[in-house]
C-alpha cells in the first residue's frame, strides 16, 4: 500500500510536470487568470505556484531559525517539487523526511509547535490527511482552548495538495475543506495562484492558530505570474473581490475561481450581465461581510466548489447568505458542485462543476 | 523484539559495574546457546531494507523465539535493597519528600473519589497502585523536562510542585482553574511546571511528545528531554506506533514511559496484545528499552535517571515499560469487580503496594516511623478536605470564557455568537445558573 501510494505520487508528479504539454487532457476545465494587482510594490519575478510556495518556505527558513519543514519525501524536494533545494540550503535537521504515517506527521508537528518551534508539515495529498484527522480536529484545533491558553500549537501549518488534476481518481483529487470547516480553532485556507499562495502561506505560518493550507495541485505548474520577490502577507479571514458587477455574485475558491472568472466573462459577452466574482481564500473563519455585502448589492448568488454538494462548504455559505440577505435575494441561491459520489477517474469531465454547468446555473438564477 | 541474545544483554545491563571484559565473555557464553542458528560463511544480503545473512533453513519466528524481557527491581516486597550497588544515592529529605508526595496523592484520590460518589464533582480517576511510577520517575527528571501525560500521572504534577489547591480547582472547574473550567476533571495542565495539558483522546500525546523532543534537540545547548506517559491500552493506538517510529528515525531525546497496569478499562492485556508486552516493541523499532517493576519507586528512579542522561547525551529515545497493577477502578464511571476478582485486587493492595515497599525502605533507613506516618496522613487529609471546601465556594468562570481562546483573536462570527448569547441571557436570566458563575 505504502509503495503503491509513493509510486502513484511520483507518477502523478511526473504527469503534472507535463501539464503544459498536454493541457487539453489535464486541465481542460479551466483557463488560468493571472493576478495583475500586486499585494506589494517592488521587484517581481515570474513564478509558478510551486515556486511561489517554495519561495515562501525559503523566506521562513531563512528568517526563523526554529522553523522546520517535514513530511513524506520532502528531503529530495517533494513529489511536487515544492521543497526543491531547501534541504541543501538549510540542512537535514530542518528539511527532512518522516516515516510514512500521516497521524505521526500531524502529531509530530503539534509537538514541535507546543515546544516553541515553527512547524511546516506536508501531507502528500489532501486525500491522505484523514489518518491525521484526530490529531488535527481533537488536538491541534483544541489545544489553546482546553488549556485555558496555557499551551497552543499556533505555529503549526499543514500544507497539502488538493483538488482535481485531470486523472487523479478517488484518492488524488479530493477537496476536503468542508470536513475541516466544522472545527472551531482551525484556520483553513486555499490560494488561487502563485501570488496568493505565497502571501497566504506566509500568513498561515506566522498566524498564532494552527492552519490547514490546501494547495490546488493542478495550479502548481500551470499557474504562473509575476510574484513580488520580497516578503509579504495576505490577511487570513478575508475574501477578495476579483471582478465587479451588479447582476449576481459568484463565490468560489482555489481552481474554481478561474472557472467562475471565465463564466463571468462569458455571461458578460453572451448576456451582458456583469457579475461580482469573489475568491473566498479563507474557508474558516470565512469573510461573511464581503460575501453578504456583495449579495445585498446583486441580489443573486452562485456558489461553486469541486467537493460534493451535500454538507459541502457551499451549504454553510448558502445558509448564512439566506439568513443575512433574505430581503435582498431575487432568486434561490445556486450551488454548482461535484456530485455526491466519490471522485471518479474516467468520468472527471462530467463530475467537475465546469464552466458550462456554472453558466447554465447562472442563466437560471438570472432568469428566475 | 529482544532476540534471546538481546534479552541476555538486558539481563547483563544490571551488572553494568562489572568489568567490561567479563561482561563480554559472559555475553558470548549466553549468546551461543540462545542465538538462532545461522549458516556460517554466508555473506550479508544486499537488500536496502535489512542487514541480514541468508539461510537455507526455513524458520518462522514467534513469541517463543525470544526470552521475555526481564523486570528490573531494586527493592523486594519488604522494602529491602536486593543489590546494594543498585541503591540510588538520594538525599534523605528527598526520599521523605518522595514518600510524602505518594501519601498526598493517595489521600487526594480517596477524598475526591468519595466526593464524586456524593455528586460533588462530575468525574474522577484514581492512581492507586501506580504512585511509585509517577513519583519515582518525576524525581529522576529535571523540572525543566517537558511532560506529556495520559491522565493517570497526577503524582508527577504533585512532585513538580503543583498544589493540591490547583488540582482541586481543576476538578471543580472554578474560576481559579487555569483551564477555565473547559475540560473534565483530572485533565490537568501547568505551563509553569512544564506539564502539557492532558486531553482525553488516547495516544495522541505520543507523537506530539516526539515532536516536542525534536524541537528541544534543536535548541542551542539543550539539556532538556521530553517524557511521555501512556498506558498499555493506549499503546495499541496507531499514534503509539507513529511515536515509536518517529522517535527512532528522527533521533529524538524522549522517554516513552508505558504504565502497564494490566487493564484498559475492562480489557485485560491478553486481549490487548499477544507479544511480550510493550517493551518488546522498543528493540523492534530500534529503541533502547527496559522493563521495570513499577511498584518499586527506586527502580523507577534509576531507570528514568539513566534514560534521561542517555536521551540527552545521544539524542535518542528510550522506552520504559513500568509493570504495575491498576488497584482502583478505571474511573468513577466503572465498577471493576464486574470483570476481575476482589482477591486479585487484594493481592496487589497488600503484597505489592508501592507505598508499603517504599515506607519499609524509609523505616529501615531510620528516616520514617509510625509517628511520622500518622502526622503525614493527617496533614495530607486535612489539606485535601480544606481545599475542597474552599474550591466548592469559588464561582465558576464568567460564561463568556466559553468562547474565548478558540482562536488567538476572536473571529467576527464568534463575536457575533457571543452577542447573541448575551442578549439571550438578558431575556432569560432566570433560566440559567448565572449565580454560580462570575459576573
Amino acid at each position: 500500500m505504502a509503495s503503491l501510494v509513493t509510486k502513484k505520487s511520483v507518477l502523478l508528479a511526473r504527469l503534472v510536470k507535463n501539464v503544459g504539454d498536454c493541457t487539453k487532457r489535464l486541465s481542460s476545465h479551466f483557463i488560468y487568470y493571472p493576478d495583475n494587482d500586486k499585494p506589494v510594490e517592488g521587484e517581481t519575478t515570474k513564478m509558478n505556484m510551486m515556486q511561489a510556495i517554495n519561495n515562501a518556505m525559503d523566506l521562513t527558513l531563512k528568517n526563523d531559525p526554529t522553523a522546520v519543514l517535514f513530511g513524506e519525501d520532502v528531503a529530495f524536494g517533494g513529489v511536487f517539487r515544492c521543497a526543491l533545494g531547501l534541504q541543501e540550503k538549510y540542512g537535514k535537521d530542518r528539511v527532512f523526511n518522516t516515516p510514512l504515517c500521516e497521524q505521526g506527521i500531524a502529531g509530530f508537528g503539534i509537538g514541535l509547535a507546543t515546544a516553541g518551534a515553527t512547524a511546516i508539515a506536508e501531507i502528500q495529498f489532501a486525500d491522505y490527511i484523514f489518518p491525521a484527522f484526530d490529531q488535527i480536529v481533537n488536538e491541534a484545533a483544541k489545544a489553546r482552548y482546553r488549556s485555558g491558553g496555557q499551551f497552543d500549537c499556533g505555529a503549526l501549518t499543514i500544507r497539502t495538495p488538493c483538488s482535481a488534476v485531470g486523472h487523479g481518481g478517488l484518492y488524488h483529487s479530493q477537496s476536503p475543506e468542508a470536513f475541516f470547516a466544522h472545527v472551531p480553532g482551525l484556520r483553513v485556507v486555499v490560494p488561487r495562484g502563485p501570488i496568493t499562495a505565497k502571501g497566504l502561506l506566509l500568513s498561515c505560518i506566522r498566524e498564532k492558530d494552527p492552519c490547514v493550507f490546501l494547495e490546488p495541485k493542478i495550479l502548481y505548474r500551470s499557474a504562473a505570474e509575476e510574484v513580488p520577490v520580497e516578503d509579504y502577507t495576505i490577511p487570513l479571514g478575508k475574501a477578495q473581490v476579483l471582478r465587479e458587477g451588479s447582476a449576481a455574485t459568484l463565490v468560489g475558491w482555489g481552481t474554481q475561481v478561474h472557472v467562475l472568472l471565465e463564466v463571468a466573462a462569458l455571461a458578460e459577452a453572451q448576456l451582458g450581465a456583469r457579475c461580482d466574482v469573489i475568491d473566498l481564500q479563507s474557508i474558516l473563519p470565512w469573510d461573511e461581510d464581503t460575501v453578504c455585502n456583495s449579495v445585498k448589492k446583486t441580489g443573486r448568488c452562485l456558489i461553486a466548489h469541486e467537493a460534493p454538494l451535500t454538507s459541502g462548504f457551499g451549504a454553510e455559505l448558502a445558509a448564512t447568505i439566506q439568513e443575512e440577505c433574505f430581503l435582498h435575494l431575487e432568486a434561490p441561491i445556486a450551488r454548482v458542485t461535484g456530485w455526491d459520489a466519490p471522485f471518479p477517474h474516467v468520468f472527471e469531465p462530467f463530475y467537475l462543476p465546469d464552466k458550462w454547468r456554472c453558466y447554465q446555473a447562472l442563466t437560471e438564477i438570472l432568469n428566475y | 523484539m529482544a532476540l534471546k541474545t538481546g534479552a541476555s544483554v538486558l539481563r547483563l545491563n544490571t551488572l553494568r559495574n562489572a568489568a567490561v571484559r567479563y561482561v563480554e565473555r559472559v555475553l558470548q557464553l549466553l549468546s551461543t546457546h540462545t542465538r538462532p542458528e545461522i549458516a556460517q560463511n554466508t555473506k550479508h544480503a544486499e537488500f536496502p531494507g535489512a542487514k541480514a545473512p541468508y539461510v537455507t533453513e526455513m524458520k518462522f519466528l514467534n513469541e517463543s523465539s525470544y526470552d521475555p524481557i526481564p523486570i528490573y527491581r531494586v527493592l523486594d516486597n519488604n522494602g529491602s535493597v536486593l543489590e546494594s550497588r543498585e541503591e540510588p544515592n538520594i538525599d534523605k529529605n528527598e526520599l521523605v519528600n518522595i514518600y510524602k508526595t505518594m501519601v498526598q496523592l493517595t489521600q487526594m484520590d480517596k477524598i475526591l473519589y468519595e466526593s464524586q460518589r456524593q455528586g460533588r464533582i462530575s468525574f474522577y480517576m484514581t492512581n492507586y497502585g501506580e504512585e511509585g511510577i509517577h513519583v519515582g520517575s518525576a524525581a529522576a527528571l529535571s523540572p525543566q523536562d517537558l511532560v506529556f501525560s495520559q491522565y493517570r500521572e497526577v503524582g508527577v504534577f504533585l512532585y513538580r510542585g503543583v498544589t493540591v489547591t490547583e488540582l482541586i480547582n481543576q476538578c471543580y472547574g472554578n474560576h481559579e482553574d487555569p483551564g477555565k473550567g473547559r475540560q473534565m476533571p483530572v485533565h490537568y495542565g501547568n505551563k509553569h511546571f512544564n506539564l502539557v495539558t492532558i486531553s482525553s483522546p488516547l495516544g495522541t500525546q505520543m507523537p506530539q511528545a516526539v515532536g516536542a523532543a525534536y524541537a528541544l534537540k534543536r535548541q542551542p545547548n539543550n539539556d532538556r528531554c521530553v517524557v511521555c506517559y501512556f498506558g498499555d491500552g493506549a499503546a495499541s493506538e496507531g499514534d503509539a506506533f507513529a511515536a515509536f517510529n518517529f522517535a527512532a528515525t528522527l533521533d529524538c531525546p524522549v522517554i516513552l514511559l508505558c504504565r502497564n497496569n494490566g487493564y484498559a478499562i475492562s480489557t485485560p492485556t491478553n486481549e490487548q496484545y499477544r507479544g511480550d508486552g510493550i517493551a518488546s516493541r522498543g528493540p523492534a523499532l530500534g529503541i533502547r528499552t527496559i522493563r521495570v517493576d513499577g511498584t518499586d519507586t527506586l527502580a523507577m528512579y534509576n531507570a528514568v535517571k539513566q534514560s534521561r542522561e542517555y536521551a540527552i547525551a545521544n539524542n535518542k529515545p528510550v522506552l520504559i515499560e513500568a509493570m504495575s497493577y491498576r488497584v482502583g477502578h478505571h474511573s468513577t464511571s466503572d465498577d471493576s469487580t464486574a470483570y476481575r476478582s476482589v482477591e486479585e485486587i487484594q493481592k496487589w493492595t497488600t503484597d505489592e503496594s508501592p507505598l508499603h515497599k517504599f515506607k519499609k525502605y524509609l523505616e529501615t533507613k531510620g528516616i520514617w516511623d509510625e509517628e511520622a506516618e500518622k502526622t503525614c496522613l493527617k496533614e495530607s487529609r486535612d489539606t485535601v478536605v480544606r481545599t475542597m471546601q474552599e474550591a466548592e465556594k469559588k464561582k465558576r468562570p464568567h460564561w463568556k470564557e466559553m468562547l474565548e481562546d478558540v482562536y488567538y483573536d476572536m473571529p467576527p462570527r464568534i463575536q457575533k455568537q457571543m452577542k447573541q448569547m448575551e442578549e439571550h441571557l438578558k431575556k432569560y436570566p432566570d433560566k440559567y445558573p448565572l449565580d454560580q458563575y462570575q459576573d
